[in-house]
């Protein structure tokens, strides 16, 4: 593994950077925020150019239309989004596209997959239970046989971009209890199907989540996978959609850096910048310190990952709590830093502080993966 | 490359045929490091005879040119033997300031005199070497040392003080920054001078430090004639060929503790091992989830930061200028070897509290003192707040 962008890696990472600049900048993010429940969260045309641009499918296998790269391209891509805290539904569709890629059948793959990659129809994964907290073999949520297929009935959580999602992959239990390994199978269920319902969720970094509730016939063929898998399966997909986390997490708190710096360079006190105190400086000089640490945990999960290396699980855990901890601790100090107007809607550092806390707390946070590091490492 | 596997096997042959056998295969801590030098005891005829050897053939320092006594080998070449080396695990046959700090140094600052006479006798381990540089008024602010050299025509004349010399007491040079000039900025009056330590006037007095143990020394120059040709570079330009040894001394720091190569697993069974033996295990695991929480989030530090160093190694390798990550290393290595040594203390609970005598297992006493002296790394090579002013200045672009 090289911990370093090739040629073609340092031209996405550019190319991602001024799109998102230009298209895609923090005060778009704002007047979605502004706009509200009576928007959708994010721009749904600007979602499809992405997907034209081969974003949204850049590590999915080029025969379903994607990019046939890996994580090493998509954290270039998430980083760019993570400057500008874009809620595009990168996570849900990497979280039910890989879900679909690494266990669909192509019948699967054509009718769901091909259509997410394009940007047309979103997928969503509804995994989480109220309870389970980041227990990934917590599901209570049931799937019994009847007639040729399931009925699915259960209530999932925080299902990332739910309310805009067309179909939902659903975790469900064929077999065993609530927290056991085995037993888990995925299900695709259209969100139109009779029995499924939702609620949008109001979330503090604004992002579209949704309460989901199943009671509903779903047909054999909406099985993925199938043989109580589904927890592998859904190992492997939080460990890539964790990957992607962190390289949006990265780009969040490089930008929430840089802004602090700038805000240090031309903010007076007593006469001078107070980017001339030490005080400051020090912890200035400490916050980078966390960041290219975090660079380089997240360079190695995510070619980890892509080169299916047995430590990925472990690096994985490393590069999430490395990055939970840093892109906090940088938003913390910055609206300390910028003082009261830090603490003021008008500013944006308030934005990084909240998505930094969401992030966190999305897929484990670094308590959770240190734990998970533990237990790789046999102690 | 067939020429350098031409290169290889007769590198692993000749390691085969002149290599002691009692040196091949043994771990390297628990071999004692040869420093060499007019006061050095070996304490086995083989170490002796590796370090001839191996002087012999120019490979105690394989990289300097070879009428020097060096080995003249190229990058590659260096690479390979290092690996043939650690292949057999073979110690290296000499270490030491001599051929990690001066050396370097004269290579490419000294005369061809100076080269002549000094070079051939670090490679051979003839002659050990320290430093002087911190004075008791400056420590951080080393620009403002006040160690005074007089011109007295061909010679000058050195009186002053030096402070955390390494290894004086045990050392025949030293190469030292005094003062030639007080008018100008202080960081342009700065002369870098080497010094016979047999010279009249030259004395040294150990320091005991808060660990029980040191290496290091007060050395004291009172009176002591130098030759103006011990200069190495020009006069009042020591400054310059300070930062370039410092750069090279704060990346040596980081690589002692941990940037090097990353063996986290070995280390991280250490504090794991250490957490089950003295707070219990559970199935495979720590028990207390406190001290699991701690071991891990310390191992993965270390993981972090060994990453970030192979980051930087692979961007230099393809050729891209040294990053900003390469800034951050000794803080972070220092820091992290005290994390590791304080939770190693904390893990022992109160077998962490023995000094000397009965009561508590050797290593439980080591592994205190250890603790003690890790306090210092974040001090010594530019402490950290130094560092992390110099982050702040050059990376961040903070105003002064």
């Amino acid at each position: 593994m090289e911990l370093v962008l090739s040629e073609d890696q340092e031209l996405i990472a550019k190319t991602a950077r001024d799109f998102v600049a230009e298209r895609a900048p923090l005060s778009r993010t704002r007047e979605l925020r502004d706009a509200g429940e009576e928007g959708a969260g994010f721009s749904d045309s600007l979602w499809k150019e992405m997907a034209e641009m081969g974003w949204v499918g850049i590590s999915l296998p080029e025969s379903v239309g994607g990019g046939g790269m890996g994580y090493a391209e998509m954290v270039l891509v998430m980083e760019a989004l993570g400057r500008t805290l874009a809620p595009e539904p990168f996570l849900a569709a990497v979280l039910s596209g890989e879900a679909l890629s690494l266990g669909g059948d192509a019948a699967q793959q054509e009718k769901w997959l091909t259509p997410l990659a394009a940007g047309e129809s979103l997928v969503s994964l509804a995994f989480e239970e109220a309870g389970a907290r980041w227990n990934r073999q917590h599901v209570a949520t049931r799937a019994e046989a009847s007639g040729e297929g399931f009925r699915i009935r259960g209530e999932k959580i925080g299902v990332l971009d739910g309310h805009a999602a067309e179909a939902f992959v659903v975790s469900a239990r064929t077999s065993g209890d609530v927290q056991d390994a085995g037993g888990i199978d995925l299900f695709v269920v259209p969100a139109d199907a009779p029995g499924v319902s939702r609620q949008r969720q109001i979330r503090v970094d604004s992002r579209g989540s949704a309460l989901v509730s199943f009671d509903v016939e779903v047909p054999g063929e909406a099985r993925i996978g199938g043989g109580g898998t589904g927890g592998e399966l859904l190992d492997r997909v939080l460990d890539r959609a964790t990957v992607a986390l962190c390289g949006e997490m990265l780009g969040g708190m490089q930008q929430a850096l840089e802004m602090t710096l700038d805000y240090m360079k031309e903010r007076e006190q007593f006469g001078v910048r107070i980017g001339s105190f030490q005080a400051l400086k020090h912890r200035a000089a400490r916050l980078f310190i966390d960041v290219e640490l975090a660079r380089s945990t997240v360079m190695a999960a995510a070619r980890a990952v892509d080169e299916g290396v047995g430590e990925a699980a472990a690096l994985v855990s490393l590069a999430k709590a490395q990055c939970s901890e840093a892109y906090v601790h940088v938003a913390d100090e910055a609206v300390q830093i910028y003082g009261g107007v830090g603490m003021t809607d008008e500013y944006d550092i308030g934005f990084f502080m909240k998505r930094a806390r969401a992030a966190e707390l999305t897929f484990g946070d670094g308590t959770w993966h240190r734990d998970r590091w533990a237990r790789c490492s046999g102690y | 490359m067939p020429d350098l596997e031409t290169f290889r096997s007769e590198t692993r042959a000749w390691l085969q045929a002149n290599a002691p056998a009692s040196l091949v295969g043994v771990p390297a801590s628990e071999l004692e490091g040869v420093w060499g030098g007019r006061k050095w005891k070996f304490s086995s005829p083989d170490l002796k005879t590796w370090l001839d050897v191996m002087a012999d053939k120019g490979w105690t320092a394989p990289d300097w040119p070879s009428e020097y006594g060096g080995g003249g080998l190229s990058t590659e070449e260096c690479k390979v033997l290092r690996q043939e080396m650690a292949a057999l695990k073979l110690p290296p046959p000499l270490i030491g300031f001599g051929l990690s700090m001066i050396g370097p140094m004269l290579v490419r600052y000294g005369t061809e005199a100076q080269k002549q006479e000094h070079l051939p006798k670090i490679c051979r381990g003839e002659i050990r070497w320290c430093q002087g540089y911190s004075e008791p008024g400056a420590g951080s602010d080393l620009a403002s040392l006040q160690t005074r050299a007089e011109r007295d025509g061909e010679e000058f004349l050195i009186n002053g003080q030096k402070i955390w010399t390494s290894y004086a007491d045990e050392s025949d040079w030293i190469f030292a920054l005094v003062r030639t000039d007080t008018e100008v900025k202080k960081q342009e009056g700065i002369t870098f001078i080497l010094i016979d330590m047999d010279d009249p006037g030259v004395s040294v007095r150990p320091i005991l430090l808060i660990s029980g143990k040191s290496p290091f020394c007060e050395t004291f120059f009172d009176d002591v004639r130098v030759p103006v040709s011990n200069v190495i570079s020009e006069i009042n330009n020591g400054w310059t060929v300070a930062k370039a040894l410092l750069g090279h001394e704060r990346s040596m720091i980081a690589g002692a503790f941990g940037g090097g190569a990353p063996s986290d697993k070995k280390s991280g069974s250490r504090l794991a091992e250490m957490a089950r033996h003295y707070l219990g295990e559970e199935g495979e695991r720590i028990a207390d989830p406190v001290a699991r929480d701690k071991v891990a989030g310390l191992e993965m530090a270390t993981k972090a930061f060994g990453l970030t160093v192979q980051r930087s190694r692979d961007a230099a390798k393809a050729g891209h200028q040294p990053g900003p990550e390469s800034s951050l290393f000794k803080i972070f290595a220092t820091e992290l070897n005290q994390q590791r040594h304080e939770l190693m203390v904390q893990l022992m609970g109160p077998q962490g509290l023995g000094w000397e005598g009965p009561g508590f297992e050797e290593d439980e006493m080591d592994l205190t003192r250890e603790w003690l002296r890790s306090r210092g790394n974040t001090i010594e090579g530019g402490t950290s707040e130094v560092q992390l002013n110099i982050i702040a200045k050059h990376v961040l672009g903070l105003p002064d």
